[in-house]
């Protein structure tokens, strides 16, 4: 079995490159994988969390100007680069600070990390392919190439804001830091108490967010133009981390492990945009291949009589 | 028509009863903003808040021009209930009738919004005004302002008020009602000074009290300032164009 779709992925695969020249529609098969992050290193206690450089020592020359624009797509991504981007997201509203903040997926951390070889499917992901997976999934868009000037840009930005880290050392802060799963499980119920009372005032009850004029300011948590089912925030584990870190906005920390599982697990239980790697158009077989084993999701799950993972568009 | 002066006093009870909620129903916001409420002690709104309702710094009084009707009408149920104090505005509150606080939220809410001028954001210098309102200081778990009061401070929805078009004397007044002063031990020259409780505490969930609690003297100063600094664009709101961050 495995032979054979090797040596099918050695046929398809020329196939593959030559047409993706033609329409977007062929993805590069790496970018299909969004394996989780592994497990960070615990701060050691008394330790600091690494301080990236400030924005102030960013040079005043070319290299400093492609930093500057980096930051720049960061924060303003629809706004900045709207041809890579489907949904109402930057960047910066999952990856806190200009991604400096610790535990909230920080640059300076996922830098130094990449190229990343997974030993599961002996595969090396780059970090352009780990920001183009941020793309397709997270933004709902089509991911700029890699040689792009919006690549190069954003690229120069984690670079420099790496400045210092041990190169390849896993550090304390990276990834999302997820809560143990509560003993007694989850429940959605309880997670949109939290969320009407907690959460509603700043994202809505539709979980379409908030915008003024044009700018989204509070982002969509669900809906056509929030992140996809193939995102790394639509399992419930992850965003109980960041929403823990996080939310709500400047009182992170403030809901219980149970809470924040709770509250994850109700955002991720509404639809929103169709898994981009959906395999013949079929939920199931998309589960199967791409969620069943990707930590806790709600993917092709029935919940209250209803099948999640439809899409919306 | 002739009645009799029992009938005729009848009638014009159960007319007065009837024309009572009719009337409460009816009360004039602009009459209030200008002569004050049907209760003398609910002086008209005008006298502090400016003939345009976009305040006067010198005195501490808002604009309250173009800020959301929930809103408005929100501060003056707070200040009634105690959960925001004053002694200048908190009786006036009190003097006004429900239907008063719908129709002034109303009157107030319809005047022009504030509306900063989309230019080119600055690039901010850590430590100023600017970054705090544009970066802010997550270390302290302050996220930037604008993060909540929208972009360049204009405001978001019925919760979160514009910053943009209100003094930097009443910017520093409510940061300052929201923390108190903690007390001061004697010193060698000076007399040991009391802690001062907090004025403010109507924040929904607790989301602004932190966050004027962990700002230091110097930082209060210059966000104010940032944000009275802005000014005011006479041109209409574009809706649709993006503002960056
Ligand atoms: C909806 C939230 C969201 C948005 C928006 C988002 N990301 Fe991510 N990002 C994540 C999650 C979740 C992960 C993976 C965490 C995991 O697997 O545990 C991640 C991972 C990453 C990583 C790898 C981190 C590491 O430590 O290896 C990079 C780099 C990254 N994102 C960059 C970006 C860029 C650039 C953008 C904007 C184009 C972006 N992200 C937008 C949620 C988001
Ligand atoms: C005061 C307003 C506010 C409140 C309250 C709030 N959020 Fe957020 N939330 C934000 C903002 C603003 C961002 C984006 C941060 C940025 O761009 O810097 C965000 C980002 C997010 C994100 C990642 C981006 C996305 O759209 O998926 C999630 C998930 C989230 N919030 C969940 C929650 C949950 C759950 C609660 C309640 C426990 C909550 N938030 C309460 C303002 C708020
Ligand atoms: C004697 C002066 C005075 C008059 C008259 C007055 N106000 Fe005020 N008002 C103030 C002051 C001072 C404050 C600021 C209170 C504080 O610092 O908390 C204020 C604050 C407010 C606020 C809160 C605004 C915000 O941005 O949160 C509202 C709403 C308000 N007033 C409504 C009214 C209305 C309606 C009237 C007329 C019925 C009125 N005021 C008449 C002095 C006055
Ligand atoms: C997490 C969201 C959030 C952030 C971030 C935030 N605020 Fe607020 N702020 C609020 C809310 C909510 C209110 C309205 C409270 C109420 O209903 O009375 C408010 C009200 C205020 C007011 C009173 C306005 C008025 O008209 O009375 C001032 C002044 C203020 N904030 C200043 C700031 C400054 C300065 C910063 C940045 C250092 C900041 N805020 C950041 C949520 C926030």
């Amino acid at each position: 079995m495995k032979m054979t779709l090797r040596c099918l992925s050695v046929v398809l695969l020329p196939l593959l490159t030559t047409s993706a020249l033609a329409a977007d529609a062929a993805r590069n098969p790496r970018l299909d994988d969004q394996t989780q992050l592994p497990k960070a290193p615990a701060r050691p206690v008394g330790q600091t969390y690494f301080q990236p450089p400030a924005e102030a020592d960013i040079p005043h020359n070319a290299f400093g100007e492609l930093v500057r624009r980096g930051q720049d797509l960061f924060m303003n991504t629809k706004a900045l680069a709207p041809q890579y981007v489907g949904n109402e997201m930057n960047c910066v509203n999952c990856h806190i600070d200009r991604g400096r903040k610790p535990n909230s997926g920080p640059m300076w951390a996922a830098y130094p990390m990449y190229p990343a070889y997974r030993k599961k499917n002996n595969k090396v992901n780059t970090f352009v392919e780990r920001m183009q997976g941020c793309f397709q999934f997270s933004m709902n868009g089509k991911p700029p190439a890699a040689d792009s000037e919006v690549m190069a840009a954003l690229t120069a930005y984690a670079y420099w804001m790496s400045t210092g880290v041990h190169l390849g050392k896993a550090q304390p802060g990276r990834g999302f830091d997820e809560p143990p799963p509560p003993k007694g499980g989850y429940d959605i119920a309880r997670g949109k108490v939290v969320y009407d009372k907690q959460c509603a005032l700043c994202h809505g009850d539709d979980g379409a967010g908030k915008k003024v004029g044009a700018t989204s300011v509070f982002p969509p948590l669900w809906g056509k133009d929030s992140y996809n089912w193939g995102a790394g925030m639509h399992r419930i584990n992850t965003a109980a981390g960041f929403i823990q870190h996080n939310m709500p906005l400047g009182r992170g920390r403030t809901l219980s492990d149970q809470e924040a599982w709770d509250v994850a697990a109700y955002i991720n239980s509404h639809e929103r945009p169709q898994d981009p790697r959906l395999v013949n158009g079929d939920i199931d077989e998309t589960r199967k291949r791409y969620h069943a084993d990707d930590g806790v999701n709600l993917y092709g799950v029935v919940v209250d009589g209803r099948k999640l993972g439809l899409g919306v568009q | 028509m002739s009645l009799s002066p029992t009938r005729s006093l009848a009638f014009c009870l159960s007319a007065s009863l009837l024309a009572l909620p009719l009337q409460a129903g009816a009360a004039d916001g602009e009459a209030i903003i200008q002569q004050g409420g049907a209760n003398p002690a609910a002086m008209p709104c005008m006298s502090c808040h400016g003939a345009d309702g976009k305040g006067m710094a010198a005195g501490g009084f808002p604009r309250l021009a173009g800020l959301p009707e929930a809103y408005i009408a929100k501060q003056l149920a707070d200040f009634k209930a105690g959960r925001r104090e004053n002694p200048l505005m908190q009786p006036i509150a009190q003097a006004l009738g429900d239907a008063e606080v719908a129709a002034v939220a109303k009157a107030y809410a319809a005047k022009p919004k504030v509306n900063v001028k989309p230019g080119p954001v600055e690039r901010p210098k850590e430590g100023s005004g600017a970054w705090l309102a544009l970066r802010g200081a997550w270390d302290r778990h302050i996220p930037e302002c604008t993060l909540c009061h929208g972009p360049s401070g204009v405001g978001v929805g019925d919760v979160f008020p514009p910053l943009a078009g209100q003094s930097a004397e009443y910017i520093e007044a409510q940061l300052r009602a929201w923390r108190g002063t903690p007390a001061q031990p004697a010193g060698k020259k000076t007399k040991a000074v009391a802690a001062v409780a907090p004025t403010r505490s109507n924040d929904p969930n607790g989301l602004m009290r932190h966050i004027a609690a962990d700002l230091r003297e110097a930082e209060i100063k210059a966000v104010a300032a940032y944000f009275a600094g802005l000014g005011e664009s006479t041109e209409p709101f574009d809706e649709s164009q993006h503002r960056l961050r």
